[in-house]
């Protein structure tokens, strides 16, 4: 890191933190979303990371996961629609320092913010990025929203939406620098646990789908599943995730090594099964943040290249 | 070499007889054009006249005459691209009105510049003359045609074989012709052709070194044409000043700024005619340990300027009237979160592309009221290339003081516009200081804003204790979410009356002439050189005439209503659209003003007049003073 990150790092790092104290406020979300069980496992995250509340920051765009930054304790922006990947690029840029999350929902990423989310992903700006994906428009009282599943009804698309759903993981691993793609489901707590680690310490950008009940609008989408494991198939390698307790409940399992683009590829674009596992990671890929090695000067140093700069303007 | 002085016109300046020594025209200013199609490098070489003049002691102002696309058809009227020059023995402050020498590539390009009126009756043409007996019979005709038109015009026209002449020396006489043409002008104008030289190899300098040597070779070609065939001479002697000067134009001034102020992150997207501001930052901002991020969009641009504002030093983004569009909604987040940030829109014609390369002040509505909501924030526009170097340490300060968006409003004419001006005298307070990392106290909220001021020190992430979500959604001084009825409104003023206070820091503008008469011109931006030499000429020919030109634009800067309530009549002069008061349908009420006149009616319920024009050009100082001569003690509107 360059030398400008030093003068951040004042933070007691004998510390340690619990789950406590990642409190935020009393959580808003209706009961039974899986937002509820993203925000636990993301504070047993931060505890077991031992990350100071004060260097991590969680940004969001707008919609019902958004308000996520609110109810943990850490520094949070809450932005506006489908921006959130810009605004955390900024602060990673400006301050490698922080350990940079970015909540956002599937309107927020894939529709409003597709634009931000294909270019974030080539940067490879190290963060975590978090797509909770319930397929449908939650806050503003379900609208179709791209990863709605084709012919299902909203209030906007009452004949049922019209075409087949965007796959973000499919999109994902088919842009330049891709660095780090993964699926879990909040319903599986210790697979999502493990993802977020796993995501956490892949120095890049790291895309995880999250897939997420709705009960109040898609409960018919997502809410069977948990009595369905046999719809579900592990990717499993010792380089992504392999979870011991979960081999009995999820028996289907696929062994999957996470260095090979084109099997994930494969993988993604088959939508016989839901898939939750690390589909691709490369910790070599060039990160944008590190392409830029920045000297630190002080305010006289400036001064003085200043100075010379502008001697070539001199008359 | 033909001894054949290819002359047109009775003029005996220009007489078929070599006299035995050029007859010197001795002028206090001069203005001299040069244009080509482009690519022919009409732009450096007169670019190279401007940089030389300055740092010969001249007074100086350059425009660029740039088409919209890269690469116009060749000898095409619409694809004239080159520099206007204009030299003084005392600083410059603008354009001017018309060129007096026009040194021109083809015909066609001149044909475009005579037929905007940019050519002063009587001008001096020096036209290429290879068209004259080209092989396409077309060409031909159109050259006669040309020859015919610009004629009857009165001007004194003088072949210069250019092309022939540098045969000499490359096989490409299309590239390379420019430094001849800069020869004859270095000869005319009696440069210093050490300078000349050293700012060609400085153009240069990335290429082969051949490429500068021929170019020094052309230039001293043209240099003994000029000698041998050129029977005048123009001096302008440079008043020597006892500062020290620094040339450059607005868009480089503003990057210069940006690191003065100690700012470490630019972030935009590419857009005429902002883009050379980044070209500048991405030469030289990593240098000073600044990062200039080129985002995938406008937008993106804003987000990443915002993201690394609130997480350390004050950032900026740069951009023109269509990216100020795209920006909107999150400067309004930057409004509602107090997340300092500065945003630079270097204006040019529109709505919509509009007019991309061309100048003008039609954003300074938008910039104040543009984003939906009531987003309450700061505006300034720089006069000045100067003051586009100390308007970025002004902006950043402001923006951290009071956590606030500061929108600085240049425009295409200051963009390119070179000038010189007093080196800055730079001074470390200038520099951002490393963001606070120290606990924040227990208790203390992230927007206690101070009931008398609205201010509040903002939390940065990396601060112990500080830890707080910044939203978008109303919001208390907690940062809660507003639930209640009452917050919205107390955000509401808190927000607002920042902009209050900032205000009744601002002195009241000072006045160009009488602090009463007849006429008080108010500007804004760019157009104040052109408005001062406007105001001087007139009352040179004695109109009570004073001019007044604002910086702060929101807030506004104190005592207007009491400044025009001693003058009979006050209006605006702006490079905006308005009616035309006698318009068919238009009324008093109706009339669409200029877009300060409108802000100033509504502040100051004073019938501000207004004159303004969208030409895609600066205005001409003696279209200003017609413009008083007309409204001088006639009472206007009013």
């Amino acid at each position: 890191m360059s030398a400008v990150c030093s003068l951040f790092q004042l933070h007691d790092e004998s510390r340690e933190y619990g789950m406590g104290d990642y409190e935020g406020a009393q959580a808003r979300w209706c009961p039974g979303c899986g937002d509820h069980s993203v925000l636990s496992a993301t504070q047993r995250l931060l505890a077991r990371e031992n990350l100071p509340p004060e260097k991590t920051v969680f940004v969001s765009g707008i919609g019902c996961s958004s308000r996520f930054p609110h109810y943990i304790n850490t520094y949070g922006f809450h932005g506006v629609h489908g921006r959130a990947l810009p605004v955390a690029t900024g602060v990673k840029l400006h301050r490698p320092d922080l350990h940079v999350f970015v909540v956002m929902g599937d309107g927020d990423c894939i529709s409003i913010g597709a634009g931000h989310w294909i270019h974030a992903i080539r940067y490879n700006v190290d963060m975590v990025a978090l797509l909770l994906d319930n397929e449908i428009y939650g806050l503003t009282k379900m609208q179709t929203s791209p990863t709605t599943p084709q012919g299902y009804v909203t209030n906007t698309q009452p004949r049922g939406s019209y075409l087949p759903p965007m796959n973000p993981i499919e999109a994902t691993l088919g842009v330049t620098n891709a660095s780090f793609v993964a699926q879990t489901a909040e319903w599986v707590p210790a697979h999502m646990l493990a993802t977020m680690e796993a995501a956490y310490r892949h120095p890049g950008f790291s895309f995880v789908r999250i897939l997420q009940r709705c009960p109040h609008f898609t409960d018919d989408l997502f809410g069977e599943l948990p009595k369905h494991p046999e719809r579900v198939q592990l990717l499993v390698h010792e380089h992504g995730i392999d979870l011991e307790a979960l081999e009995g409940r999820f028996p289907n399992r696929l062994a999957h090594d996470p260095a090979d683009l084109d099997e994930a590829r494969r993988l993604a674009e088959d939508a016989s099964v839901i898939r939750l596992g690390v589909f691709f990671r490369d910790d070599s890929r060039p990160r944008y943040e590190e392409t830029r090695h920045l000297p630190a000067y002080t305010a006289p140093e400036k001064l003085e290249l200043l100075e010379r700069e502008l001697d070539r303007y001199a008359v | 070499m033909s001894t054949r002085l290819p002359v047109v016109g009775d003029d005996p300046v220009f007489s078929a007889e070599q006299p035995s020594s050029p007859r010197v025209l001795e002028r206090a200013q001069y203005t001299v054009e040069v244009v080509s199609d482009s690519g022919e490098g009409a732009q450096s070489c007169g670019q190279i006249l401007g940089t030389v003049s300055a740092k010969m002691g001249n007074g100086v102002w350059t425009v660029e005459i740039i088409p919209a696309e890269v690469q116009p058809p060749p000898r095409n009227p619409a694809g004239a691209s080159g520099n206007r020059v204009r030299i003084g023995s005392g600083p410059v402050t603008n354009w001017g009105d018309r060129t007096d020498l026009i040194v021109a590539f083809n015909e066609q390009a001149l044909l475009a510049r005579h037929r905007l009126d940019a050519l002063e009756p009587g001008a001096v043409i020096l036209i290429e003359s290879m068209w004259q007996d080209h092989d396409d019979e077309g060409i031909r005709a159109e050259w006669s045609a040309a020859m015919e038109e610009l004629g009857a015009a009165g001007y004194r026209i003088i072949h210069v074989p250019a092309h022939e002449q540098c045969l000499a020396l490359t096989e490409n006489p299309y590239l390379g012709k420019n430094m001849f043409m800069l020869g004859i002008l270095t000869e005319l104008f009696d440069r210093d052709t050490a300078l000349i030289g050293a700012q060609i190899r400085h153009r240069f300098r990335k290429k082969d070194e051949s490429v500068a040597e021929r170019s020094i070779d052309l230039l001293e070609l043209g240099i003994a044409w000029a000698r041998e065939n050129l029977d005048f001479r123009v001096s302008v002697p440079p008043v020597p000043g006892d500062r020290d000067m620094v040339v450059m134009n607005g868009n480089q001034a503003v990057a210069l700024g940006a690191v003065a102020a100690g700012m470490e992150l630019a972030a935009m997207y590419p857009i005429t005619p902002a883009t050379s501001v980044s070209h500048q930052l991405g030469e030289m901002f990593e240098r000073f340990g600044g990062i200039v991020h080129q985002a995938e969009d406008e937008i993106a641009a804003a987000g990443v300027a915002i993201g690394a504002s609130y997480a350390g030093k004050t950032a900026f983004t740069i951009t023109s009237g269509p990216g100020l569009a795209l920006k909107t909604e999150f400067l309004g987040l930057a409004v509602m979160t107090e997340t300092p940030l500065v945003l630079v829109d270097v204006q040019r014609g529109g709505p919509s592309t509009g007019l991309p390369t061309k100048v003008e002040q039609s954003d300074l509505l938008a910039a104040i009221f543009g984003q939906p909501g009531d987003a309450p924030h700061v505006v300034l526009a720089p006069a000045t290339i100067e003051e586009c170097f100390h308007v970025m340490v002004t902006a950043r300060r402001i923006a951290e003081t009071f956590r606030a968006l500061v929108i600085v409003l240049s425009d295409a004419n200051l963009a390119t516009g070179v000038q010189p001006f007093p080196r800055p005298e730079l001074d470390q307070a200038w520099i951002a200081s490393a963001p606070d990392q120290s606990p924040v106290p227990e208790g203390k909220a992230p927007y206690a804003w101070d009931e008398q001021t609205g201010l509040s020190q903002r939390f940065i992430p990396g601060q112990p204790g500080g830890m707080f979500t910044v939203t978008g959604l109303a919001h208390d001084e907690r940062s809660k979410v507003a639930y209640t009825s009452d917050i919205n409104q107390w955000s509401s003023a808190m927000r607002s009356r920042k902009i209050a206070v900032l205000g009744q820091t601002l002195r009241p503008p000072s006045l160009n002439g009488d602090d009463a008469g007849d006429l008080l011109i108010v500007g804004w931006g760019s157009t104040k050189g052109a408005i001062e030499e406007a105001v001087a000429r007139a009352r040179d020919e004695g109109l009570s005439v004073s001019s007044l030109h604002l910086t702060f634009l929101s807030p506004l800067e104190p005592g207007l209503a009491e400044i025009f309530s001693r003058f009979q009549k006050v209006m605006t002069v702006e490079i905006n659209y308005s009616d035309e008061p006698d318009g068919p349908f238009v009324t008093h009420q109706n009339r669409r003003r200029g877009q300060l006149s409108w802000l100033l009616r509504a502040q100051t319920l004073v019938d501000v007049d207004c004159w303004t024009r969208v030409l895609g050009e600066p205005l001409r100082p003696g279209a200003i003073l017609e413009v008083i001569r007309s409204n001088c003690g006639a009472g206007g509107e009013r």
